[in-house]
Parts: C-alpha cells; structure tokens; sequence
C-alpha cells in the first residue's frame, strides 16, 4: 500500500490524443468549410461543376489554343484567341494616331507617371521622397506632360490632339479629370457648407445643375452644340472641351463625397479648432479636412474608378480613346471575327488599371487608420 | 456655371490664339492657309474609312478627301481627317471644323435644304439589301415571305423594310436589335434568316461572319441611299471645287486616264485630254486652282475606277461590285458633265 502511494502520487499526463482525423488535413477543411450541411454541399458540387464546365474551354481558348506569333490573319487558325491581332494593332491602341517619330514623347510621359505613382505602393520607400514624388504628381507632372505631348515648344514639333488616341488619350482624360475634380470639388463643398450665401448658392447651383445632367448629354453639349455658339473662326480644341467637360461633371460628384465627410466629423473638432484660435482657413486646413477626406477615401477612389471607366464615353463623339481605337480595328476585313480578343485586350487594360487604384486607396486607409475605425 | 463660362472664355482664347487657324472668309483661302484640309470621316467602317495599325486612314471616303487635297494644295497627304460619329457630323460642318463632310452621308432632301450644306455629287450609290445564308435557297428578295428579319433598332432601315414587305403583301418576323454589330452576331448565330442593312454595310458584315462563304447578298436594292461628299453652304467656290473634284476622277476613268499613264497623257492628242490634265485650256484657273490640279488627282489618288476598287472593290475582302457605280458608259449611273 505504502510503495504504491509513494509511486503513484506523481501524476504523469499520457500524451495528448491526435485529434480525430475527421478534423484535419485537408479532408476536415473540406468537411467543415464545403460539406457542413446539404445545401452547402448541393452549393459545392454546383460550382465545381460550373468550374468544370467554364474555365478548361476558356483556358483553352485563351492560352492552349491561341496564337500569339504571326504577322497578319493567316497566323490565326481560328480555334482559340487571335492573339496575333492584338500584337499587331497595339502601338495603334497605345499611341492613337500620334507620329510614330515622335513617340518617345508618349514613352517619357508614361515613364514619368510611373516613377511618381509606383512608389506610392510600396512602404519601404522613405516617406519624404514618396511625398514628393506625389507633389510632383500633381503639380508639375501635368505641365511636363502637356509640354512633350503637344510640343510646339523647346524645338518639339507641334501635335495636334486630334492625333491624340489609345491608351495614352484614356489615360490624359482621366488624369486631368482626376487632378481637377479633386481639389475643384473640395472646394464646392466647402462653399457649400459655407455661412455666405452667394458663395453657398453658387457652388449648391453649379453641383446640382452638372450633377443633374448625365455625362453623355454633357459631352454632347460640349461637341455638338457649343461650336454653334461660338462666333465664326473660334474653334476650340475638341479634346479640350471633352477635358472641361468630364473635370466639371466630377467635381461636381467629388464636392458632394467631400462634403459627406466634413459632415461625418464631429461638431467637437470644429469648436475645438476655433477655440485654439485657428481662422476658418487655418481650422479647415489643418484640422477638419485632413479628418473628413480621410473618411471618405473610400468615396473619392469609387469616383475616380468610376471616372475612369466613365472617359470611354468620348467615343460617341469621336474621339479614339483606348476603347474607341480596339472599335475601330475590329472592323477591318483584313483580319477575321476578332472582335472578342479585342474586347478583352481592352477590359484587360481597364481592369489593370482600376484595380491599381483600388490597391493604392486600401493601402492608404489602413496607413491612415488612427482610430476612428471600429 | 460663371466658372464653367470663365473656363470656356480662356480655353477658347487660348486655342484660338495657339492654332491660329480661325477661318476667314471663303474656305479656299483658310485651306491654303492652314495648308491642310479638314475633312469629316467615320469613326471606322470598313472600305469607307479606317485606321490601320500605324493610324494611317484609307477608304473610298478617305481617298475622296486626299483628292481633294491634291486639287487644291497639290499634295494628297495634307489632310486632316476629323473621326466624326453620326450625330456630330453635320454639326462639325457647319460650325467650320471641317471643310469636308465625307462620311458615307445620303444625300436627302431635307438634309440638302434645311442643314446649310450642299452635296457635291454621289461617291458610292448604296442602298438597303438582304443578306440570306446560301442553304436557304433562296435567289431573290421577292422569294424572303415568312421569314424572319435580324434588323437594328430605330433606323430608316426598319422602316424601308416594312414598307417592302407591306407593299409586296409578305409577312416576316422582325428580330430587333440596338446596334448593326448585334444584328451582324444574331445572324450568326442563327436567330433569324435574314440580315438587313444598306448594302455597302452588309458585305463588311459578311467578312466578319465565321464563315462568310455561306452567307449571300441578294441582288435587290429596297431603298435608295446615293452616299457623297457635302459641303458648308453658302461658298459656291469651295462647293464648285468639292464638286469638280469627283467629276474629274470619273472624266478620267471615261477617258481612260489613270494613275500610272496620266504623265503621259499629258502628250495626249484628245482635247478632252488635254482639258482635263490642263495642258489645254484654263479650267483650273476657273476654279481658282492651279492648271494641274485634276492631274494631281488622278496621280495622287487614281481616277474613279481605281479609287473604289482599291477600296471596296472585288479584290478586296468586301467584294463589291461596280453594279449601279459603273460608268454611264458601262451600264452603271455614274455619270459627270465633262471638263470644257
């Protein structure tokens, strides 16, 4: 009795059982996340049948039994994607009609653009330099740009913008819309808010009458009826007013965003701004707006998406932006039924480039996330 | 809105005072100056007018505007060409961007009357027709009874069709579509017998089919739809020159003068000829251009004959025939009042 006390009273733990196989592995994963019940295992097998049924063929007409290499259409063998057309048209959906000489220009203006903005995606870039880099952006970037692409400067021959076209033109008509419609409509929004009733009553008036408008009508107006306005011999540039156009329509949309956020800042922060001392451009500049445009990141990169996507309206009044140029070259008889590689070559580019923005604002909010996210 | 008009004063200002292009007074004058013609095309429609990869334009509209080019500054390729979609086009005339409207445009009377433009003349008689898939059998318009129609929603295009189908007591199925890209795709795919479309459209639509050699363009014409080149009314001058242009390249097909022997009919012995390629006479000089400004066309561009075969003709892929686009001479209705 006593051996047996003084031996057994150490209490020795038998290992822990492996849990039951059921649980583990990717069997228990399956069976927990895609077998729980019948409905989710009804859902399951639908969708692994509809992946069955839609991605090989599409795989296979994307990739396996495309064709990417050749110099016309007789390198198409028709049974998948046309990829031959695409390489062949794509300084065309690129460049537009700008001279082929003179498309370094196009090249620096993008190169510039990139080495602003990629930075802004990664972290380890030191804080400062990305600050600067946007300043640029903003600032001289637009006057560098319009220098190269137009010319007619420095010794640049001069360019028309009606040889402007492709990608370059979608990226010109979102780039100028984006950099006005920000600051324009931050400022109708405070005019807005503001305690002067003609300034209130001019911004409220200007957001209502562009916002009520749909932005084909407002393209129309600008290309179809203001050239009768204006006197004999006035002619102003087509992409010009296609520019002023899309920049007034989404300041106006931008003024409403900015002013959701000046109105979801608490009253406290204007009181406590002005008890410091701080005058009304002091108070909003240093303390309500950095605040409000911080909650309203969200809204303001939907607008540029949707301003963005939005430039392809400028087809209907003839001018070849990137989605434009791919309409047009489908047509040609020389090559055949190609108009779906094109379609997708465009979504492609679209994609690429909303879902950049997207990144960069995900990006931005969680940087900026101080507190005020529950 | 003061914003806007303020933006709108400086924008114009500015362009107006960077192109310096203003248009004054007759548009010869502003031509030679600018030293370019502006000229209205479609945004891209197969054999009329079309960018390439390099973004060099062709087509039978295409070519119109570069002959024009050649008459007045001798020089084919100085041509501005101003994409135009359908609704901006005869707003971009009148309001003066552009000196030529050669954008696969009917000429019509209300359209010649009442929207201060002139036609110059008819570059390609066109006009509405079926297009069948062969296996149907079926030779002529008149045979189509019960059938069903793909057709785009909205143009003078469902309303010809009904108007023959009613006036030759058939019955059809209208399949409606919004655009004649959708029209083109529903018939391919079989949801009805019949695609109908002016029949210029319909041989490009043809080429885009997945095979086109089992669809037919049927020989009957329901409409009329004669396609030219238009002007800003109210400058006889530029609307003479516009006019004499196309006249001149159907004169040298009747005459037999083309791009490769026109140097050397420079020496012909026919008056005619010799009028025409101004070694004789002083008919350039009466539309205030130079002598050798009908030879710069057909140099440049090609007399008639070659313009639409280049573009549009048998050996290219929308095959299409000379039929009513034929000389007089030929059993067409391509007819010019001769150059004396």
């Amino acid at each position: 009795m006593s051996s047996r006390d003084s031996e057994s009273q150490v209490f020795t733990p038998r290992p822990a059982l492996p849990p039951p196989p059921r649980t583990v592995g990717l069997a228990g994963w399956a069976r927990q996340n895609l077998f729980s019940s019948i409905p989710n295992t009804l859902l399951t097998l639908l969708s692994a049948y509809l992946v069955w049924v839609l991605v090989p063929p599409v795989i296979d007409w994307a990739i396996l039994s495309a064709n990417f290499f050749g110099d016309s259409n007789d390198a198409c063998t028709g049974e998948g994607a046309c990829w031959v057309f695409i390489g062949q048209r794509l300084n065309f959906f690129i460049y537009g009609f700008y001279p082929d000489p003179e498309r370094w220009r196009v090249n620096t203006v993008f190169i510039l653009l990139a080495l602003a903005l990629v930075p802004q995606f990664f972290p380890m870039v030191p804080a400062k330099v990305r600050t600067w880099l946007g300043v640029f952006a903003l600032t001289l970037y637009p006057v560098l740009a319009a220098v190269l692409l137009m010319g007619g400067l420095f010794g640049l021959p001069f360019i028309e913008t009606s040889k402007w076209g492709g990608l370059m033109l979608t990226l010109v008509l979102s780039y100028v819309g984006i950099v006005v419609s920000l600051p324009v409509g931050t400022l109708l929004a405070l005019g807005r808010r503001s305690g002067m009733p003609i300034i209130r009553t001019i911004c409220v008036l200007f957001i209502e009458l562009w916002r009520g408008v749909p932005l084909i009508s407002v393209l129309f107006m600008a290309s179809v009826m203001l050239p009768l306005f204006l006197p004999d011999g006035v002619n102003f540039d087509k992409l010009l007013r296609a520019l002023i156009g899309i920049s007034m329509f989404w300041s106006a949309y931008m003024a409403e965003v900015v002013r959701g956020g000046l109105q979801g800042i608490p009253k406290g922060q204007y009181e406590a701004a002005a008890a410091l001392g701080l005058g009304y451009w002091k108070a909003t500049l240093l303390v309500t707006l950095p605040q409000a445009l911080k909650l309203v990141i969200p809204g303001i990169v939907n607008t540029f998406i949707a301003l963005f996507k939005d430039t392809t309206l400028v087809l209907i009044i003839g001018l070849f932006d990137i989605l434009g140029a791919v309409q047009s070259a489908i047509v040609d008889p020389a090559w055949g039924h190609v108009a779906i590689e094109g379609y997708v070559f465009a979504a492609l580019c679209f994609w690429v480039f909303c879902f950049g923005m997207s990144q960069y604002s995900q990006g931005l909010e969680r940087k900026l996330h101080t507190g005020h996210k529950r | 809105m003061t914003r806007f008009a303020a933006a709108l004063v400086v924008g114009a200002a500015t362009v107006a005072l960077s192109a310096g292009a203003a248009i004054a007074g007759p548009t010869l004058d502003a031509v030679k100056d600018r030293g370019e013609v502006a000229c209205g095309v479609s945004t891209g429609l197969s054999g009329f007018s079309i960018p390439d990869s390099t973004g060099t334009w062709s087509g039978l509209d295409v070519d119109f505007c570069r002959a024009v080019a050649a008459a007045v500054l001798g020089d084919a390729d100085k041509v501005k060409f101003v994409p135009l979609t359908a609704k901006e086009r005869f707003t971009a005339l009148q309001s003066g961007e552009i000196d030529v409207l050669s954008r696969v445009t009917t000429w019509t009377l209300t359209r010649d009357v009442s929207l201060g433009l002139n036609f110059t003349g008819v570059t390609f008689y066109d006009g509405q027709g079926f297009m069948i898939r062969k296996d149907l059998g079926v030779t002529s318009a008149t045979e189509l009874d019960g059938a069903s129609v793909c057709v785009a929603a909205g143009t003078t295009t469902e309303l010809n069709l009904a108007d023959y189908f009613r006036l030759k007591g058939m019955e059809y199925n209208p399949v409606v579509f919004s655009a004649i890209s959708e029209t083109a795709q529903g018939f391919d795919s079989g949801r009805c017998d019949v695609l109908t479309s002016d029949q210029s459209q319909l041989y490009s639509l043809r080429t885009k089919l997945d095979d086109p050699e089992s669809a037919m363009v049927l020989p009957e014409v329901i409409s009329k739809e004669p396609l030219g080149p238009a002007v800003r009314q109210g400058d006889d001058q530029w609307f003479n020159i516009v006019k004499w242009t196309l006249f001149a390249q159907l004169n040298a097909e009747e005459l037999g003068v083309t791009m490769d022997n026109v140097e050397d009919m420079k020496n012909a012995d026919n008056p005619s000829i010799k009028r025409l390629v101004g070694t004789d006479g002083d008919m350039g000089e009466k539309l205030g251009l130079s002598a050798d400004w009908a030879a710069n066309v057909v140099a440049q561009v090609g007399n008639y004959g070659e313009m639409f075969e280049r573009n549009v003709g048998m050996d290219t892929p929308l095959e299409i025939a000379r039929g009513l686009n034929a000389l007089w001479t030929a059993g067409g209705i391509q007819y010019a009042p001769p150059i004396r």
